[in-house]
C-alpha cells in the first residue's frame, strides 16, 4: 500500500507518503493564503523525497474539512483529480480526526480549528482515534460552558484560550497529511469504510437575494 | 511530432465564472466541448453568486474532464498539453479549476499552460475559421466583459484599447431584463422579445459617443438608467410598458455603440478582420448588425457559434494549443489563479523559462508593430 494524503482545510498545506507502516515523506507549511500555489509542489517534493513516482499511490487521502472554503477546494479536487487519473480510489476524512489523531490523548478532550468570523469548528473526542460528535462551527463564547476546562487541541482552541480553558499547548496546533495518513492507514487495515470526499463547509454560501431592483427615477 | 497529426492535442479547463468547461482540440480542430453550468442556481439570485460557482466547479470537474475525454474519443496520455485559464475570473471559481489542471497534469507528465479568458475568447475562433488573422481585431463582450482588443500575436502581444468604463454590456441586459421582470440571465430572453418589437421606437442614449468621449470605452450604466426611467414613468402612469418595443430599443442602443466602436477601432488601426466573442456575441441583433457595418466597410466578420462564443472549455485548448504549436514555454506548479490577470498576458509562463519578454518569438512571420497601424 502507498497512500497519498493531502489536506488545505486549514491553514495547514500538508502532503504526506505512508506505506501501511509508516510515514515516508511529509510536508508541512502554513500559509492561509497560498494554498493553490503550495500543494502541488509540495506532492513532487515529497515523492522525490520518497524517490518514488506519483503512479505508484495505490490509495489517496484527503482532509474534507470542515475549512473555509475556497482552500479546502484545494485539496479536494486535486485529490479528485489524481484518482480519476492513476483510477485509485480517493477516501475522505474530517480534518479535525487528524488533529485529534495527532495529540494521542488518551481522555476527552476537543478540537477546534480557526473558522475565521470569529468562530470555530470543532468537535468532541473520546480519545485520539473517536470522535464522539459531528463537527460544527460555532462561536466560541457560544460554547464556553461545553469546553471549559475540556483539554482542547488545535489552532482555534489557541486562539480562544480564555473559552478553551483547558488547550493543550504542547499538542500540535496545525494539521498533518502524516497522522492523517496514518490514521486512514489504521482504519484502512481495519477493514474500515473510510468516508466520500465530500466537502464539510458547515456554512450555506453568503449570498444575498436581491430585494427588487432600485428604482431610479427622482422622488 | 504534434503537427504530423493536425496540431498539438490539447485539453483546456475553463471555471472563470458559472460554467465548469472542458474542451479537447487538435490545432484548430475541436473534438470535444463539455459544458456543466451552475446558471440555474444563480437565477433566484438575479446574477453569479461566487461561493455557489466554486462549490458547483469542486462537483463537476472530474465528471466534466471525464466526459470531454469520451466525446472526444481519445487517451488522456495521448495529449500534448492541459491549459487552464488563470484569469481573470473569480478567484474561488478559477481557483478549482487551476488546482484540477495542474493535478491532471502532473499525474498524466504533460506540460501546463496558464492562459488568459479574454484571449481564449479569441482564440477559439481557430475553430471554427482556421487561423487568425494576424493583427486580430477583437470585440469582447459577456456579462463580464466589454473590450475592444488588438491582438497581433495571440500568445504573446494582446493590446487593451478600450473596455466599459461601468457595467459589461452582458451586464445591462441582465439588469433591464430584471427591470422588466424577465428572469436571468437576461441576454437570451431580451434578444427573443426584442425580434417582437420595434428597435426604433424609443430612442435610448448611446453612451460615451459625443466628440469628446473615449473613442474606444464603452458605458452602459447611463443607458440602463434611461431605460429604467422609462419603465418607471410608464407604469406610474398606469401605463402598459410594450416590453417587445422595449427590449429591441434597448438592444438597438447598446449594438449600435458596440459595432460602431468596434468598426472605427478596425478604420483607424487598418485592420481589415474583426472577431467578435463573449456571450453577448450571441445576441441575433449583434451579429445582423456587425455584419451590415462590416461589409460596408469592407471589413470581414468573424463570429463562432454562439457555444463557443460563451465561456467554454474549448476556447481554453485553443489558445493551449497555439501556446504549443508557437514553443511558449509551460507554466510552473505554483501558478497562481489570479482574478486580474491582465489582458496583457496571454499566459503565465514558468519562472525558469526567462520568458518574460514576449518577444523573442519561435516563428518567422514577425509583424513590425507600428502604435498606429498594423497594415500600413
Ligand atoms: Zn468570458
Amino acid at each position: 500500500m502507498l497512500l497519498l494524503a493531502l489536506d488545505t482545510a486549514t491553514p495547514a498545506v500538508t502532503v504526506a507518503l505512508h506505506d501501511g507502516a509508516c510515514v515516508l515523506a511529509e510536508s508541512r507549511q502554513v500559509d492561509a493564503r497560498r494554498h493553490g500555489e503550495l500543494l502541488l509542489p509540495a506532492v513532487d517534493r515529497v515523492l522525490a523525497e520518497a524517490g518514488l513516482k506519483l503512479d505508484a499511490v495505490s490509495d489517496i487521502v484527503v482532509g474534507v474539512g470542515p475549512g473555509p472554503y475556497t482552500g479546502l477546494r484545494v485539496g479536494l479536487v486535486t485529490a479528485a483529480t489524481f484518482g480519476a487519473v492513476l483510477d485509485v480510489p480517493v477516501h475522505g476524512l474530517c480534518s479535525l480526526d487528524g488533529l485529534a489523531y495527532a495529540s494521542g490523548l488518551t481522555e476527552p478532550f476537543v478540537v477546534a480549528t480557526d473558522a475565521r468570523r470569529k468562530e470555530v469548528y470543532w468537535a468532541r473526542y473520546a480519545d485520539a482515534r473517536t470522535r464522539l460528535t459531528e463537527p460544527s462551527v460555532d462561536r466560541p463564547a457560544d460554547i464556553a460552558d461545553q469546553v471549559a476546562g475540556v483539554p482542547a487541541v488545535g489552532a482555534g482552541a489557541l486562539l480562544y484560550d480564555t473559552v478553551f480553558t483547558g488547550v493543550r499547548r504542547e499538542a500540535p496546533e496545525h494539521q498533518s497529511a502524516g497522522a492523517l495518513a496514518a490514521l486512514a492507514a489504521e482504519k484502512l487495515a481495519a477493514g474500515e469504510e473510510l468516508p466520500a470526499p465530500r466537502p464539510l463547509y458547515l456554512r450555506r454560501p453568503d449570498a444575498q437575494v436581491p430585494a427588487n431592483y432600485k428604482v431610479v427615477t427622482p422622488k | 511530432m504534434a503537427d504530423s497529426r493536425g496540431g498539438p492535442l490539447v485539453l483546456g479547463i475553463e471555471t472563470s465564472c458559472d460554467e465548469t468547461g472542458v474542451g479537447i482540440v487538435r490545432g484548430h480542430t475541436l473534438l470535444a466541448d463539455a459544458v456543466a453550468s451552475s446558471v440555474d442556481e444563480h437565477a433566484r439570485f438575479g446574477g453569479v453568486v461566487p461561493e455557489v460557482a466554486s462549490r458547483a466547479h469542486l462537483e463537476a470537474m472530474v465528471p466534466t474532464i471525464q466526459r470531454a475525454l469520451k466525446d472526444a474519443g481519445i487517451a488522456a496520455s495521448d495529449l500534448d498539453g492541459i491549459a487552464v485559464t488563470a484569469g481573470p475570473g473569480l478567484a474561488g471559481a478559477l481557483l478549482v479549476g487551476v488546482s484540477a489542471a495542474k493535478a491532471y497534469a502532473y499525474a498524466l507528465g504533460k506540460p501546463l499552460y496558464g492562459v488568459n479568458h479574454l484571449a481564449s475568447h479569441i482564440c477559439v475562433d481557430q475553430l471554427e475559421h482556421g487561423a487568425l488573422p494576424e493583427p486580430t481585431m477583437a470585440l469582447l463582450v459577456s456579462g463580464g466583459h466589454s473590450s475592444l482588443l488588438l491582438a497581433p500575436d495571440i500568445t504573446a502581444d494582446v493590446r487593451p484599447l478600450g473596455s466599459t468604463i461601468d457595467d459589461a454590456a452582458g451586464e445591462a441586459f441582465d439588469k433591464i431584463a430584471r427591470v422588466l421582470n424577465l428572469g436571468f440571465p437576461g441576454g437570451p430572453v431580451i434578444d427573443r422579445y426584442a425580434r417582437e418589437g420595434n428597435p426604433d421606437a424609443i430612442r435610448f442614449p448611446r453612451g460615451l459617443t459625443g466628440p469628446r468621449d473615449p473613442v474606444y470605452d464603452f458605458s452602459f450604466s447611463g443607458l440602463k438608467t434611461a431605460v429604467a426611467r422609462w419603465i418607471e414613468a410608464k407604469r406610474a402612469a398606469g401605463e402598459e410598458v410594450p416590453v417587445a418595443d422595449v427590449s429591441a430599443s434597448f438592444q438597438e442602443a447598446v449594438v449600435d455603440v458596440l459595432t460602431r466602436k468596434a468598426v472605427r477601432a478596425c478604420k483607424d488601426n487598418g485592420v481589415d478582420h474583426l472577431m467578435i466573442g463573449g456571450g453577448v456575441a450571441a445576441n441575433s441583433r449583434l451579429r445582423a448588425m456587425a455584419e451590415r457595418r462590416c461589409e460596408d466597410a469592407g471589413i470581414t466578420l468573424r463570429v463562432p457559434r454562439p457555444k463557443l462564443c460563451t465561456d467554454n472549455g474549448a476556447m481554453v485548448a485553443a489558445l493551449g494549443a497555439e501556446m504549443v504549436a508557437r514553443n511558449r514555454p509551460a507554466s510552473d506548479w505554483d501558478l497562481s489563479a489570479d482574478s486580474s490577470l491582465p489582458v496583457t498576458e496571454p499566459h503565465v509562463p514558468g519562472e525558469a523559462s526567462g520568458a518574460a519578454a514576449p518577444h523573442h518569438h519561435g516563428h518567422d512571420h514577425v509583424h513590425e508593430v507600428s502604435k498606429h497601424n498594423l497594415y500600413s
